[in-house]
């Protein structure tokens, strides 16, 4: 135990006065979270934004149901001042007001975002619709609104980004990491020295596992605290915190193809050059960068048998799109299975020494 | 100590070891005791087989044949039940990157469940407690080699293989090391060294082994060997105080040479020429030196040592 504590202690030591493994596991990944969220600060379908002055019996009786995806696609702000509702539409700053007199709904609405402008007036108009069939005695409407938006496309590129980056920082940390200390104390004669101390073998292993998912927190707090910033306007769901497990089980995976590529090389160089090899093509083809709706099937199909795939695609779930921590079970088993299958191969290549 | 011991199992046995690296033996055939609490000494050339024989004997290599036992015990593959008793300082220092003096230490001796305090004197002991705050990066390569020493004697091991300690040592630091070595193997501690240095041999070691091109040429305490090797004394004066043809007519069977700054007689009886000198009063810049282990070296190889 004191062991796995002390090598804990001088491996993160070790870590942390190390510049370029801090650059490269910490400050590259969030520039590109800096960039991409700036650059596409406005991309995506943004929920828009409108007024609705005093009650407004057609939305406020909602069922739930309908209510909840409404909210998808509309952020209703209530108001009682009439006057200064409509100022706001006319500058621009929402896209529409809307108010109820008797059985009139009347939507105001300006022409600057003729876009906006539709949207609201489309939606609007299928929920009068319904509200007559109701009325009319129709309880099981023939066709009714369902406004839901469209996967991933919707997701504000915040909101998409930060667990992806995340996920690709953490796998490029934990990959890195594993395979340049087994390389370096290999070839430093460090686990030569340790062989001759009577650590056991799991606490070395251990110490290293325990190291890589502190930094992987150290990188989450580091990420969800800048995307959280207004200026990025990142939105947490309510069980955000239920990544943890999946990103524990993330670290876990990349940890194993580490010491499979560590135990492989000779050289540091090697080591990088094969850890550079597995994460950075997986990045893109995981969906870490952009989403994989627009690619083809088959590259769909393939980004299954990536972990990255999996730990992105599960933290977003949980992270930004509302999921309950249950959804990420599937992911965090296959996740599991993979770390067990790739440590049984590490653990055959394994090699105290060089010669 | 030694004689008493005999009727115990030693502490280390090595028989017949041997150790190939493709074509070349580096290590053929080396068999030999070593009794508790002794200091025994490895000495030979640059790629003798000291290294690897003691890489065998620690466990980290694996021997083609031949056995190496320590306490009675096999020390490969890997057993834990030997390693908290032994201490090993490698060839090349092996230090976690980016850590200070003290931390180094102190994550070695916590691997072995010794406290931070015990840790740190150890610093103080092999004279390196102004460098505690230093990176191992920052080190110099002797401050570097005594850091490894010291990391290798913290948990006070009963068993210590030293693998060069003193190579890169300024004079002063290597008279100190020797200090601080004399000083274990007086509490009781069984030391195994390697070393080219001829002097330091014979200076600590009970007993050495020389060994050449992965053999043990010959075996035993420092003063035997050269008692053994029966060799001539060296009697130098300051050239020109007499001829060389002069000097040989000293006494019977001298062999004189002059070089121009000495000249130089080797005898076996050098009383008689010492007072001959005397007599002559041909003794400036008088030296008088007995067989060192180099004589012995030289006469087991055939050849001068080459440190
Ligand atoms: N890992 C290795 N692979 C191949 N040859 C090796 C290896 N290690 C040592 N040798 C060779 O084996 C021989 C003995 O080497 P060893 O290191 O045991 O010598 P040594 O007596 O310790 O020398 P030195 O005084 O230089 O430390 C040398 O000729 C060396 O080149
Ligand atoms: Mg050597």
């Amino acid at each position: 135990m004191t062991g796995f504590v002390s090598l804990s202690t001088a491996m993160a030591r070790g870590f942390f006065r190390d510049r370029t493994a801090m650059f490269f596991t910490i400050l590259f990944p969030l520039m590109f979270l800096v960039l991409f969220g700036g650059l596409f600060k406005d991309a995506g379908a943004s929920r828009t934004d409108i007024l609705q002055i005093g009650s407004v019996p057609v939305v406020d009786q909602l069922p739930a149901e309908a209510a909840a995806g409404l909210d998808q696609v509309l952020a209703v702000t209530r108001t009682a001042d009439r006057a200064a509702a409509l100022e706001e539409v006319r500058k621009g700053d929402k896209a529409a007001a809307i108010e109820q007199v008797g059985g009139e709904l009347i939507v105001h609405y300006s022409a600057a975002d003729a876009v906006k402008a539709a949207t609201v007036q489309g939606i609007l108009e299928s929920l009068v619709q319904q509200a007559n069939l109701a009325a009319a005695g129709v309880t099981t409407p023939a066709v009714s609104l369902h406004a839901k938006p469209v996967e991933d496309q919707s997701l504000k590129a915040i909101q998409y980004m930060t667990p992806g980056l995340l996920g690709w920082a953490i796998a490029t940390g934990a990959t890195f990491g594993a395979a340049l200390t087994l390389v370096t104390w290999r070839q430093k004669k460090i686990l030569r020295r340790l062989r001759l101390s009577p650590v056991p073998v799991a606490s070395i292993i251990g110490a290293r596992v325990a190291v890589s998912i502190a930094i992987a927190l150290v990188q989450s707090a580091i990420f969800i605290g800048v995307a959280l910033l207004p200026y990025f306007g990142l939105q947490l769901s309510d069980q955000w915190w239920a990544f943890i497990p999946i990103m524990v089980a993330g670290t876990l995976a990349f940890l194993s193809i580490g010491l499979v590529a560590g135990a492989a090389s000779k050289t540091p160089e090697a080591a990088s050059a094969i850890a550079n090899l597995i994460t950075l093509p997986m990045a893109f083809l995981s969906g870490a960068f952009f989403p994989l709706d627009g690619a083809p099937e088959w590259l769909q199909q393939v980004s299954e048998f990536f972990p990255l795939k999996h730990l992105v695609s599960s933290m977003q779930d949980v992270m930004v799109r509302g999921e309950s921590i249950t959804v990420t079970l599937p992911d965090i088993g296959i996740l599991l299975a993979f770390t067990l299958v790739l440590s049984a191969v590490a653990a055959l290549l394994f090699r105290w020494d060089d010669a | 100590m030694r004689g008493t011991v005999q009727a115990m199992s030693p502490t280390i046995k090595v028989e017949e070891l041997r150790k190939a690296y493709g074509e070349l033996r580096a290590v053929d055939g080396v068999s030999f005791d070593v009794q508790a609490g002794e200091f025994f000494g490895i000495l030979g050339p640059n790629g003798a087989g000291k290294t690897t024989t003691l890489e065998m004997m620690e466990g980290l290599r694996q021997p083609d044949s031949g056995s190496v036992t320590l306490f009675g015990e096999s020390p490969w593959p890997r057993n834990p039940r030997l390693l908290p008793r032994i201490g090993v300082q490698l060839q090349a220092s092996s230090f976690f990157e980016r850590l200070t003096a003290r931390e180094q230490i102190r994550t070695f001796a916590s691997l072995y469940g010794v406290t931070a305090r015990k840790a740190d004197e150890w610093l103080d002991v092999v004279g390196l407690a102004d460098m505690a705050g230093k990176r191992n990066e920052d080190l110099s390569g002797g401050q570097q080699q005594r850091l490894s020493i010291a990391c290798a004697l913290a948990h006070g091991p009963d068993l210590v293989f030293l693998d060069e300690p003193t190579s890169g040592l300024d004079p002063q630091a290597r008279r100190n090391l020797w200090d601080v070595l004399r000083d274990i193997s007086a509490q009781g501690r069984t030391v195994v060294l390697t070393t080219h240095y001829l002097d330091e041999a014979e200076s600590l070691c009970d007993r050495v082994a020389i060994m050449d091109h992965g053999r043990i040429l010959q075996s035993g305490p420092p003063a035997t060997l050269i008692r053994d090797l029966d060799a001539p004394t060296r009697i130098a004066i300051e050239s020109g105080v007499i001829t060389a043809d002069a000097a040989r007519g000293l006494a019977e069977g001298l062999d004189v040479s002059d070089d121009g700054v000495s000249l130089t007689i080797a005898t076996r009886t050098p009383a008689p020429v010492l007072s001959a000198l005397a007599e002559r009063d041909a003794m400036r810049g008088l030296s008088v030196r007995g067989a060192t282990l180099e004589d012995v070296f030289l006469h087991l190889t055939g050849r001068e040592y080459r440190a």
